[in-house]
Order: C-alpha cells, then structure tokens, then sequence
C-alpha cells in the first residue's frame, strides 16, 4: 500500500492540521465567548406579574398534548377556528418519562422553540417548571387570569400547582382513587362490597379459593404506589419544605399495605399486567370482581370498546377503602395539568385554550374520559354520568366524596414516584419477590433519586 | 441508530478500497495527473472532513474542556467526574453496558464470522446473493423503528415466537424484559440490525483472499473447516478487529433502544440504563451540562483505550 500517495500525505498531516487546530480553536472561542450575556434582561410585566416576550395576536400558538387529550385541542379548534393553534402529540410525561421537563430544557439551551401549552399527565411539574432563573411556567394568578376563574376550581385542585401562594398551571381532571367494583359479579357470587383495606383482604383470599382467575385489584402500573400507599397513608413521598424530602416505608402503614399487597400476589388475585396492556385485557375482560384506581378508569377502562368494555349497569365506584376504625383516604394518579409558558408570544389564545380545555362543556363534559376539576364542568359531567346510566350504584356521590378525601401527606416533589416504583419493584414483583423484603430497597431508591434532584433527606 | 450508520459506511468503504487500488496503479506514471487527482480528492473528502469537524470533532473538544469546569465557567479540576462517578446510577450504568458489549461483541464476532464462511462456501451464486440480501434487510431499519418491531417480538402474548418465549419461562413482557435480560436482549436486537452489513464485508473480504491460496490448500488436503481455521480467519483477523472496534464505539453509546424500550415498557426498563441515557438526563434533567460532559469523556475515553486494544492486537495498521 506503500503508494505515492501515502507520502504525499504523510508530510502533508503537520500543516493540515495546524490549520484545523487554529479553525477549532477560533470557533472554541466564539463559542465561548457569546455564551454568557446570551441571554437578554426582559422587563418584569406588571400585569400579569412575568416577562412577557413581545406580544402578536395572530401569532399560533403550538399546543403539546398527549394522544389522550387530542381531542381537547380538536375541541378548541372546532370551537375557534380563527385562533392558529398547531397541536404536536408527545407521551405527556407517562409513568414519569420526564419528556416534558428534557424537551424544555433542551429549548432553554437553544433558547427558542419552547411551546405555548403542554398538557402534562404528572401533576409534580409545577415543582421544576416554577423554578429557575429562567422558569417556563408562566404564573396565572398575579394579573393574568381573573381571580374568579381560578375560584371556579373544586378546592384543593390547583393545590399540586401552587407554589409560594403564586398557581402555575390548571388541572384538567381530578384523579382520586375509587374503589371500582362488578355490581353484577358481587351479585353473582354473593358477595359484599369492602369499605375497609383488612376486608379487601378477606374478600381477596376468598375469590382466590372460590372463584379463581378473577382479580380484586392490579400493580402493574407505574402508578400502583399511588393506588395502595398513597391511598393507604404511608408517609413513603413527604416534601417537608422545598428541599427537603423524606421517606419512611417502615411505617406500620407502609408495612401493613404491602403485607396485604404480598398476600393477594400469593393468592393470585392481583393482576401483574399494566391495566393499558394487551395481556391485561385479553386475560381479565368479564373478569374484575375489583379494581380500587383512579376516577379516569371510568372512561379510559371500563366504559371504553378497547379495553374492558363492561356492560352497562355493571360497574360501580365505591368509596375509596378505610383502615378498620378509621377515616377513608384516597390516593390520587395524575389529574392532568396544563401549562402555559412564559415564553409565548400570544397569551391571549393561550389563556383562551386554557379556559377552553378546562372548562368548556364541549370538551369536559361531552368528551372528557375523567372528573373535570373544573367545578360547574365536574357537576355537569357527573350529571351526564348519572343520566347515562352505565355506572350502577352511587357514582355521583362517591366520587364527589372521594375528590375531597386525597390524603394530602404525599408530596409532589421534582422527580417521579411512578418512575421509581417501575424500575426497582414491579420487575422484582413480577419475578416473585415479596414487596415486604423490597420496602428498604423501596426507600433507598426513593431517596437516592430525591437526592440527585436536589432534596437533602430527613 | 448509531449502529447502522456505522455499519452501512464500511460495506461501502470494504468494496471501494480493492477497486480502488487496482485501478490507481496504471495511472500513476505522469505526475500532473497525480497532482489533479489529489486536489479532486481534497474536494471529495471535503464535505467528511467539514461535517466531521463540525458534528465530531468539536463537540469533543467543548466537552472536554466544559468537563473540567463548573456551572458557572470556573475550573474546577476533576469535581465533575467525581460527582458523576459518585452518583448511584453510574456504576449500574457501566455494569450494563459491560454487560451489553459483552454479549454483544462475543455474539457480533462469533456468529458473523461464521455466517459470512457459511455463505461464502456456497456453491450458488444466486443463493449465497439472496441469503446477503436477506441478512442486510433488517440494517435498513433505522434504531427506533426496530425496537418498536421487537416490542411485539418480546410480547410473550402477540409475540410471532411466544413459544420460544414461553420456553424460557417468561408469560409476560415484564418478565421478559427483566433488567438480568436486558443485555442479551439488547444484544439480539443490535445483531438483528447490524449483523447483516457486517456479513457483507465479511463476505467482501473473504472474496479478497486470492484464489491460489485457497486452491493450494485443497491441494494440500485441507478441507472446508481446515481452510477457514488456518486459511480465511488469519487473513480475516484485520477485518474482524475493524468490526470490534466500530462494533464497540457504537455499542458503548447505547441509548435509542433502551429509551424506547423505557417508554413502552412503562418504566420498567429504567431511563438511566446506560451511561449515555445518565448523560442525558444529567444535561435535560438536572441541567447539569459539565457532569453530562464528564460522562461523555469518561466514555470517551474508555473505548479509546480499548479501541487501541483492538487496533494494536488486530494489526490494523499495519501494512500488507
């Protein structure tokens, strides 16, 4: 291989190099140079309490929704056809994939291109998209939307969104747990419906002797924890102040949740699969006795031809589940929250979506698959529920009682419980191990991911 | 997706060079022909040689030098490495790519190896044409769209081969992707994707062997099995290290596959499984820049080290 060539190029390699050195070294530092100061003072708007980019009323606005909420933004366009509103569907930050917070922090280093509206599935993200030197939330009760909109809200709603009294967001739904059940199952079998964890217990070892191949319940779901520990008490999520976090999975309440958690597992009667999976429906359909969950299970399982698909008059909500002696609680998993960035250059058709998505009839009534957190929405779709006659029993008053009992010592820290909970318990429950033994592994996993966020843990 | 990019590029590369000699040999007498070939050819490597700087060699460099300096511009010497190498995920990160390389390589080499003689030694032509074409198809998918197809693969449910899935114990996708079989599961699906191109310059190279070598040693008594020991596989070593080393500077860079393995699974396969995933999330999640850059140079460094390995003990430099 020894040709002309390689010479020729050998003794050419000093000098091509030189001057790709001094071409590297030049850029290097018109890099350096023009990073800081990049970014330009804006003036604090007094009207509506944030820097507001310079304002064009035709500008479109790009709305991020997940595949669930596309119809919100169709609703929206339907309804306004003169506001431009480009709708871009991304995973909505499910099972705490942190695609929202990475996409916009992947803008905040461009520094453009962040959307106008992003609807979110985790109701957590007004903890980072509130701070910052340069936070993307922008804030909706210093001057932007009227007082009395917001008061419009069923109480506590906007709670997860309110940081230092200032609310950086809207809920799209209320998503406390329930206890869903098959009235006509019940019936069947002769049973009675639990109000309490420890009969859930009984009632789970009895249809495992008696009528095995039905389910009381699933853990499947990134979302279990917020189920069962969140609706049992257990003080396993506690934001104590803004930086510091705390954990305890040995607490009796912790501990007693996942003994029952591990002996429903044994007796077969908790499914493994996630309630969106192919197996879960082909295994389970005609098959839930019970299913303590989310509000949202009403439309997204039960009511809906691709999953479940119950029949009419079949299914009921109950009250969330007690410990014996003592007050219901409920969990909560998600509620969907939307967010309008600081950065957009047309806040009057954001603000416009907003007030649309939350509480307009034309989506949160006639279309929305939860309870809207919007209250005259909430009572509307209630209502329209109980008209429909598919849920049996009394669904408007249960689930009415269960919005106002989500036990409120579980946090809303920076990171996400449901992505912790997936990737340390649920592959080592489907392998069999006992969720009791993975408390302390639970714990360790909890705070590990609490410190590199940031918390400092008690 | 890094994998097929990298191995489209050699295929390419693998049939070039032969050709391309044979055919510089005659025209080298006359010097000014030479001189405008050269100039041509600046022309033509080009447009690499920009790209490279601007997308390679750059970003490199500003990793580098941000590596070694904290959030607000100072340095601040090997703080960031110590805080990366410190984090909880990092060393499961590492053992999972170890893990992954591992399987993957040791799979990688053995077996395309083997299938590239396997083809070679057939008799037909038009068979041993279409078997390449075959194994290149599923090159031509690029990472994500891939793993999307395996997503039903690894579904003991709608799996096309739930049998074979079923005899290995696994009823459901979250046994089946349970994080002890996640390196082999990932190896499988870098094999399914890349193998195939890495065949076909296998089987470029084995062409490459001259024909009197192969007939002396039938003359010789050697069989199929004696020819491709002590024949083919020495005068293959070259290729079978280049395919090391592109095979592990692309393999260290994991992060496609196990992304969307993370969002289809619903978190059960972790978004930090990899190192280049924990890179991510420092710079998108913590916004911590100068820590994602510490990771990338560990990494980089890392398979620099054991690309050296590979060069020097494959004798890729060396001349013929």
């Amino acid at each position: 291989m020894s040709t002309p060539q390689t010479r020729e190029r050998s003794t050419r390699i000093p000098k091509r190099s030189v001057a790709a050195l001094t071409v590297l070294s030049a850029s290097m530092l018109a890099i350096t140079a023009c990073t800081p100061g990049a970014s330009t003072a804006e003036e604090a708007d007094s009207e509506y309490g944030f820097a507001t980019v310079e304002q064009k009323s035709d500008a479109p606005i790009t709305v991020w929704v997940d595949a669930s909420r596309q119809p919100a933004a169709d609703a929206f366009v339907a309804a306004n056809p003169d506001v431009p509103v480009n709708i871009e569907t991304y995973d909505g930050g499910a099972d705490g994939s942190g695609s929202f917070q990475t996409k916009v922090q992947a803008f905040d280093q461009a520094g453009s291109g962040w959307p106008d509206v992003v609807f979110s599935t985790q109701n957590n993200d007004a903890a980072w998209a509130s701070q910052g030197s340069d936070p993307f939330a922008a804030p909706l009760n210093k001057g932007y939307f009227e007082q009395s909109f917001l008061d419009g809200f069923t109480e506590g709603a906007l709670a997860p969104l309110t940081v230092d009294d200032t609310v950086y967001g809207l809920r799209n739904d209320l998503a406390p747990t329930v206890t869903w059940y098959d009235q006509s199952l019940m019936d069947e079998f002769g049973y009675s419906v639990p109000t309490t964890w420890e009969e859930y217990q009984e009632l789970g070892e009895k249809v495992a002797a008696e009528h095995p191949g039905y389910i009381v319940g699933g853990v499947g779901d990134a979302f279990a924890e917020e189920i069962y520990f969140w609706g049992a008490k257990a003080p396993v999520n506690t934001v104590v102040d803004a930086n510091t976090f705390s954990s305890d999975t040995s607490d009796p309440y912790a501990k007693n949740m996942a003994a029952i958690i591990d002996d429903l597992l044994d007796a077969g009667v908790l499914a493994q699969e996630s309630v969106f999976s192919p197996e879960f429906v082909q295994k389970y359909t005609g098959k839930v006795l019970m299913l303590p969950g989310p509000v949202w299970y009403s439309g997204a399982l039960f009511s809906n031809p691709d999953s479940l698909n119950a029949k009419p008059g079949t299914i009921a909500a109950g009250l969330p589940l007690a410990w014996e002696g003592e007050e219901p609680a409920a969990g909560n998993v998600g509620g969907g929250t939307w967010f309008i960035s600081q950065h957009s250059a047309n806040l009057d058709a954001a603000k416009k979506f907003l007030e649309f998505v939350t509480s307009d009839e034309r989506y949160q009534v006639d279309l929305a698959p939860g309870l809207p957190a919007h209250k005259a929405a909430a009572d509307k779709w209630l209502a329209k529920q109980a008209e429909g006659g598919f849920f049996t029993g009394d669904f408007t008053e249960n689930v009415s009682a269960a919005s106002a009992q989500i036990w409120d010592g579980w946090g809303y820290p920076r990171f996400s419980q449901e992505a912790v909970w997936a990737k340390t318990v649920t592959p080592k429950l489907a392998a069999g191990e006992s969720l009791v033994d993975l408390l302390p592994e639970w714990q360790k996993a909890i705070e590990n991911e609490a410190q590199v966020n940031g918390y400092t843990i008690k | 997706m890094t994998v097929s990019a990298v191995q489209r590029s050699p295929s390419d590369a693998a049939a070039g060079s032969s050709r391309g000699i044979r055919r510089r040999r005659p025209a080298g007498g006359r010097k000014s022909v030479a001189g405008q070939r050269s100039r041509v050819s600046y022309f033509f490597v080009s447009g690499y040689v920009l790209l490279a700087v601007a997308f390679g060699v750059f970003p490199t460099l500003y990793a580098v030098f941000i590596a070694f300096l904290d959030g607000d511009g100072r340095f601040s010497g090997l703080g960031n490495f110590a805080q990366v190498v410190g984090d909880f995920r990092f060393w499961p990160a590492v053992q999972h790519v170890g893990a992954f390389l591992l399987a993957w390589l040791v799979g990688l080499l053995a077996l395309v190896t083997l299938l590239a003689l396997l083809v070679h030694s057939l008799g037909r032509r038009w068979l041993s044409s279409s078997i390449r074409f075959v194994y290149y198809i599923p090159g031509a998918l690029a990472g994500a769209s891939s793993v999307v197809l395996w997503l039903f693969v690894l579904n003991p449910t709608v799996s096309p081969v739930s049998a074979v899935l079923h005899a290995f114990g696994f009823e459901t996708f979250v046994q089946t992707v349970s994080p002890g079989n996640l390196p082999v599961v990932f190896a499988v699906i870098a094999f399914w994707t890349g193998a195939g191109g890495w065949i076909v310059v296998m089987y470029g190279a084995l062409n490459s062997i001259p024909d009197e070598v192969l007939e002396a040693a039938r003359m010789d008594g050697a069989g199929a099995v004696r020819t491709a020991l002590h024949i083919q596989l020495p005068m293959l070593r070259k290729w079978i290290s280049y395919m090391a080393v592109m095979s592990l500077a692309s393999g260290a860079q994991l992060f496609v596959e196990p992304r969307v393995l993370s969002q289809a699974s619903h978190a059960v396969v972790p978004a930090d499984w990899s190192l280049n995933q924990l890179a991510y999330l420092y710079a998108f999640k913590q916004q911590d820049l100068n820590g994602s850059a510490a990771i990338a140079v560990i990494l980089l460094v890392v398979s620099l080290a054991l690309s050296t390995f590979f060069v020097i003990r494959g004798g890729l430099f060396e001349r013929d």
